[in-house]
């Protein structure tokens, strides 16, 4: 079983953090160990995620766009249709409970996007936690209603104006915080990143998506999808979309974000083109030049703007259990507008980037195949965005 | 016997405790780096640590930041820093240690790394995002070409992490001060003493305390009971604030000389 008690994925993962941290992240596996299988916690996680953030959600079979296609059938999973308007409170729902149990005070976490920042901030406003949301300048300015989101909910979205003033500046800060304030403070990542055992509770918590979409698949096909498709960033809706699946025979395609095409330096396609290194507490492959430094990532999408990846992935990529691929910020901006058009779901950009492979692969695809896609979010969030490429004052 | 070995049982035979100064190397520019080694190796620095800029220095303080970002954008790097110790070991005698986050060394692959760091004449390798229980490897490649490794302790460690840390160190152990990033703190934490008796009662090996010390007051007071003190942001924040002045050099070793005067 993977991973091993340091928290390896074969040679991936791990916990490479200052010392201060070791201690705290050995007692936040014991106590995460303990939690997960208590019924009353389970229970606890079961009734907010129905009653609070809206699971099961449906999963969506999307005629019009299969027609449009060829000749698959594709499933959207709708995890857009959840409170916040992404998987991101699969993740912070359990966390803030695990956090609760553990008598924290304090809840900090880092945002690219702000989508994690206003699932945390949303979940510390119901448990009552203060809450510190680390995001970087250049985000802040991208992003300015979730930025509003979060501080009406009551969050302190503190501005990082260190390095490139984007995601992974905010994680660096987060981390910074925490050294600090371990004894209080509780750090919730978002992403199936960051030290052991990060990569494996976020993965537990967002595997929901996945086991729905597999017994809804079962329900409405009686029979297993060919392919899982969902967007790669950090690699959190991919992960839980694609584990529960891990011992069937279906593909596993999970799609980075090429920014202005792979070739161009300016992407986030870690898998794709970055190479094995060390970041934000565990070895993976990331965007790094031949010194060891790492590398800004670019995407029209905030959310997959970040130059590391999960290290499950990393695994994944390896034992070539999944397939890795990308989409530019054009093809995700295309199927943004064809997925609002055929059948009126404005998905996040993010997602645009799933579907962008689909659309592309499109005649590839065989008579009886079934693929399920992550549609990670909604893309309110992204009209100023889109309206800024295409030209169009708001 | 190895150049930080032999330092301590100098020191030691003194009744004294070493003073050690981090400096980031490539800021302003490696030709002043060099300078510096010079320089604090006559003003009575006892060890240097050089440190190696990263992208992202997740255990610094604003003022090491922004030197690594100043040093970056000289295009400073691991094997430069090496290539600088190389062209100055025959000149200076004092032990100098490469302070690096995991990632530049990995980069370059152990087994090149240690041997190049080796050969130049870097006696110990400190990094601050490598726990015992990640560095196998690292350990093996190290003694194979007899640099020494310096691991972590903090205010958080048991007993249990003591233990490794000590273990897996050779040269000195670095206790950190506090919990937190790097940079100068106005007070000095009230429990270091028990602290720094705790560990000493679990090993033999030198232990020097770094992290938020900037004053001659904290020299003294430390020297009464570690091995060694170590100050890095105080002597950054000097460099940057005289970094476009001629005699920038002295300034630094001036202010490096007020530091170690201090000592018991």
């Amino acid at each position: 079983m993977l991973p091993d008690k340091y928290g390896h994925f074969q040679e991936f993962g791990g916990r490479f953090v200052p010392e201060t941290l070791m201690g705290m992240l050995d007692d936040l596996e014991k106590k995460y160990r303990k939690i997960k299988k208590d019924k009353s916690f389970r229970g606890e996680l079961n009734y907010y995620l129905s009653h609070y953030a809206g699971r099961p959600t449906p999963l969506y079979f999307a005629a019009n766009l299969s027609k449009k296609l060829g000749l698959a059938k594709i499933y959207l999973k709708r995890e857009d249709l959840l409170h916040t308007g992404a998987h991101k409170i699969n993740n912070t729902l359990g966390q803030i409970i695990l956090a609760k149990h553990m008598k924290k005070a304090r809840i900090i976490a880092e945002t690219g996007a702000g989508q994690h920042g206003v699932a945390v901030a949303t979940v510390c406003a119901m448990f009552n936690f203060q809450c510190c949301i680390y995001m970087g300048e250049e985000d802040i300015k991208r992003q300015s209603l979730n930025v509003f989101r979060m501080k009406m909910l009551g969050a302190d979205v503190l501005p990082v104006t260190s390095g490139s003033r984007t995601l992974k500046d905010a994680m660096n800060e987060a981390i910074r915080d925490w050294v600090t304030n371990v004894d209080n403070t509780y750090y919730l990542i978002g992403s199936t990143a960051g030290p052991h055992p990060y990569p494996v509770i976020v993965r537990d918590f967002q595997c929901v998506i996945g086991i729905e979409a597999k017994k809804q698949i079962l329900k409405q096909e009686r029979k297993l999808p060919t392919y899982l498709v969902a967007c790669v960033g950090g690699g959190s809706n991919s992960m839980g979309l694609f584990y529960p699946f891990l011992e069937d025979k279906t593909k596993f395609v999970g799609v980075e974000a090429a920014g202005l095409g792979l070739s161009s330096g300016k992407h986030a396609a870690a898998l794709c083109r970055g190479s094995k290194g060390v970041l934000h507490g565990s070895l993976s492959y990331m965007l790094q030049d031949k010194d060891g430094q790492v590398e800004i990532a670019h995407s029209i999408s905030a959310g997959l703007d970040y130059p590391g990846v999960g290290p499950e992935h990393s695994l994944f990529k390896k034992i070539k259990r999944a397939e890795y691929t990308s989409a530019t910020d054009k093809e995700a901006l295309e199927a943004f507008k064809l997925l609002s058009k055929t059948e009126g779901i404005i998905p996040a950009l993010e997602s645009a980037h799933a579907l962008a492979y689909v659309v592309r692969a499109g005649r590839g695809f065989k008579k009886n195949d079934l693929i399920i896609v992550c549609l990670s979010g909604r893309g309110d969030k992204d009209v100023n965005t889109v309206a800024d490429v295409l030209g169009i004052k708001l | 016997m190895k150049r930080l070995d032999r330092k301590f049982n100098e020191l030691k035979k003194k009744g004294r405790c070493a003073f050690i100064a981090y400096i980031t190397a490539g800021d302003p520019d490696l030709r002043v780096t060099k300078k510096l080694i010079f320089e604090l190796e006559r003003q009575g620095v006892d060890i240097i640590e050089l440190g190696v800029p990263f992208s992202d220095p997740l255990a610094d303080g604003p003022v090491i930041q922004a030197a690594s970002k100043r040093a970056l954008g000289k295009g400073t790097s691991l094997r430069k820093i090496i290539a600088l110790v190389k062209s100055i070991r025959k000149e200076v005698n004092i032990p100098l240690c490469l302070m690096s986050y995991y990632n530049p060394i990995y980069k370059m692959g152990l087994p090149l790394f240690t041997e190049k760091a080796a050969y130049a004449g870097v006696d110990g390798v400190i990094i601050p995002d490598l726990p015992p229980e990640e560095a196998k490897e690292f350990m093996q490649y190290s003694r194979g070409n007899k640099l020494d490794t310096i691991f972590f302790i903090s205010p958080t460690s048991d007993v249990k992490r003591i233990k490794m840390a000590a273990a897996f160190s050779s040269g000195f152990i670095y206790y950190v001060s506090l919990a937190g990033v790097t940079g100068a703190r106005k007070k000095i934490s009230s429990d270091l003493k028990k602290r720094i008796s705790l560990i000493k009662r679990h090993t033999k090996k030198p232990v020097c305390v770094g992290f938020g010390i900037s004053k001659p007051g904290h020299v003294r007071y430390l020297s009464s009971f570690c091995d060694g003190v170590i100050v890095g942001s105080a002597i950054v924040k000097v460099i940057a604030v005289n970094s476009r002045k001629k005699d920038l050099v002295k300034v630094t070793g001036r202010f490096a000389a007020g530091l170690s005067k201090a000592l018991k």
